[in-house]
């Protein structure tokens, strides 16, 4: 098992410095002239001198890579001469419209995506098991078809459109719930859970599509099977033979779907956030995006790139755990 | 099955031979949601591919504004917001064009890209994938890895920074991308994230077929790994992949108008159904312009619904043991 974990987290931190490599040569090497493509129409050759001379963009790619890396891990000092700055680790270096940090920026918006993120995942994972496992279990009838359809509206939904339907819906027509704000959880828990509940419903709904298509999928393939028939001959309870026979046996690919979701969620909810004005990692992604905000966009893909290989690693691992043919292999 | 398709149960059957291929045919022509959504999309595509005649007969054109229809704030007057004989889904806010008429050209933009990006995802990702497993050991591992890597990347917030970056390395810093250069941007990004799931189907397959007599006996007569792999090995595997394209094709559809919407997608004035749909969400508060909402998002919907109803159904067809 050790030999297991130890190959697997080497080959998750190869994957991210792959993901960082290619990341920062398409942003800082690929474009002519970063400075300039930063810089808005109207800035002045100094301005463009300081912005590249604030990125370090005159040294060499690959010295501009590993003082950026460096940065993440032991922090850096920033500029040359009198503009010098200090920068302590994690250093994603600054954002150049602002002057703030790009790290103060994340950590403002991590708990907000985080707290959606979670809220989201945890609706759809227990609604997508549930209902895929009845939906088995009943298969053919009235309830199968109702949640099988339901999954196929899930599935087809753009989120953008739903999330926009909730709010028109909630919001703006009946005023039930107010307009979606971020409120500490630690403040006001039932403030942060109010805040919170269209965008929680918006993903889950959509998001608990694949689980329960998956999960009534492999569930009914674990019905038919020889083993669940023994169980039910031996005298088992129904219950148990659902539970503890056919459900565990049928669980690992919907563990694979699930913890991914998670961990495209946790890289920042990008359309939710922007629908519902959420100052969230995707949030400032987008706006970053569009006045080509680089430091803070690769900042952002790296940290949801990371939320992704960890998730991956993590569902590995459950999965070693659950079938030990996954260890040897 | 129930006998319907026999015409006399009593004459003795003719044993008829039939393909592979015949037989998913024949069960797709049975199943009552594929018929319909066949039609369904059949006719999405004849409006969406024919939207040049459609604009003909109807009589408007999707970028004409219509400025005397507008009240002083820009919002179309009349029922809802300005539905009319003359312009059936109403007008554009601020701008005054024809909703019908761009919907139906944005389906148009909509499935080019989902279309062509997803054959040139599909035909990436096969032949990858029959690489790999094909030739198997350091050949495999690396396109593993590589594959790894791949999936590592946010998709949302990475094609969003790389469009701008990378389209103004094509055409320079000052001039805005053409459509083509988008849609050709788009398909690209689409290809190099979205190559996985059809590499590591093939890759499967082509395992278990690599030591059949077939493959055994195409090398002992002297055929090269090409001729192997594209005329021996991969007809072999043409159900799986014709399954993922179908599904894969709705699911660029929602994709290329989530990058519209977040304004990375085709540029104006080419008409791109996640445009209308950013739009319409912008102005969604306004009196009546719910309606205009309903119609951008709902044509979406439908059109996503209808695919991977289709879809489902071709895998039900090409994989009879499937429990879905």
């Amino acid at each position: 098992m050790l030999r297991f974990v130890v190959r697997r987290v080497l080959l998750a931190v190869l994957t991210l410095f792959a993901v960082s490599v290619i990341t920062f040569t398409l942003f800082f090497a690929v474009p002519s002239d970063p400075a300039q493509l930063m810089c808005s129409k109207d800035c002045t050759h100094e301005q463009i001198e300081q912005t590249r001379d604030a990125l370090g963009l005159n040294d060499p790619i690959v010295t501009q890579y590993t003082d950026y890396m460096t940065g993440i891990f032991v922090g850096r000092d920033i500029g040359k001469g009198e503009a010098k700055v200090r920068c302590d680790a994690p250093c994603f270096g600054y954002s150049y419209r602002d002057n703030e940090s790009v790290w103060s920026n994340i950590k403002d918006a991590a708990p907000i995506t985080l707290s959606i993120a979670v809220g989201a995942w945890i609706i759809q994972t227990l609604l997508g098991i549930t209902i895929g496992v009845i939906a088995a279990l009943r298969r053919g009838s009235v309830i199968d078809k109702v949640a099988v359809g339901s999954t196929l509206i899930g599935a087809s939904m753009p989120v953008y459109f739903f999330s926009a339907i909730l709010l028109l819906v909630f919001v703006y027509t009946t005023n039930i719930i107010p307009r979606p704000v971020y409120t500490p959880l630690l403040d006001n828990p039932a403030k942060w859970a109010l805040g919170m509940l269209l965008p929680w419903l918006s993903l889950a709904l959509i998001g608990y599509a694949n689980e329960a298509r998956m999960t009534r999928a492999t569930m009914l393939e674990t019905l038919s099977e020889d083993f669940v028939r023994t169980a039910k001959a031996k005298g088992v309870p129904k219950g148990q033979v659902h539970r503890r026979h056919a459900l565990r046996a049928s669980i690992t690919p919907v563990i694979t779907i699930s913890g991914m979701n998670l961990g495209y969620l946790m890289g920042g909810a990008v359309i939710t956030e922007t629908v519902f004005g959420l100052p969230g990692l995707g949030k400032l992604s987008v706006d970053a995006v569009s006045t080509l905000n680089l430091p803070i966009v690769m900042a952002t893909v790296l940290i949801a790139a990371l939320a992704i290989v960890i998730m991956t690693m993590v569902v590995d691992f459950l999965y070693a755990v659950i079938d030990p043919r996954v260890r040897l292999s | 099955m129930a006998g319907g398709a026999d015409p006399d149960p009593n004459e003795p059957k003719e044993i008829v031979g039939r393909s592979p291929g015949q037989l998913a045919f024949r069960r797709l022509r049975r199943d009552r949601t594929a018929v319909v959504s066949g039609f369904i999309v059949a006719a999405i595509a004849i409006i969406a591919f024919g939207a040049p005649v459609i604009s003909a007969i109807y009589g408007q054109d999707p970028t004409t504004p219509n400025p005397d229809l507008l009240d002083l704030d820009g919002r179309p007057l009349g029922l809802l917001n300005g539905v009319s004989g003359k312009h059936w889904l109403g007008l554009q806010p601020s701008t005054g064009r024809d909703v019908f008429m761009q919907l139906v050209y944005g389906m148009r933009t909509s499935l080019i890209i989902a279309l062509i990006g997803s054959i040139l995802t599909i035909a990436f990702g096969s032949v990858i994938g029959a690489i790999a497993g094909y030739f198997g050991g350091k050949i495999d591992a690396v396109i593993n890895w590589i594959t790894d890597v791949a999936m590592a990347f946010p998709f949302l917030i990475f094609a969003l920074a790389v469009v701008p970056v990378v389209g103004s390395a094509i055409v320079g810093d000052e001039e805005v991308p053409g459509p083509f250069v988008r849609s050709a941007m788009l398909m690209g990004i689409f290809i190099i994230l979205g190559w996985m799931g059809s590499a590591r189907l093939v890759r499967g397959q082509v395992i278990s077929l690599r030591e059949r007599e077939f493959v055994e006996a195409a090398r002992a007569s002297g055929a090269s790994n090409f001729h192997i792999i594209f005329k021996q090995v991969l007809p072999n595997v043409w159900a799986p992949i014709l399954v993922t394209f179908s599904l894969l094709v709705p699911q660029l559809i929602t994709t290329e108008a989530a990058l519209s919407f977040l304004g990375v997608g085709v540029p104006e004035p080419t008409p791109d159904l996640g445009r209308v749909i950013l739009d319409a969400v912008n102005v969604m508060q306004g009196e009546g312009m719910w309606f205009y909402f309903l119609c951008a998002g709902g044509v979406l919907f439908l059109l996503v619904l209808t695919f991977n109803l289709l879809g489902d159904a071709v895998r039900d067809a090409l994989d009879p043991k499937s429990t879905r």
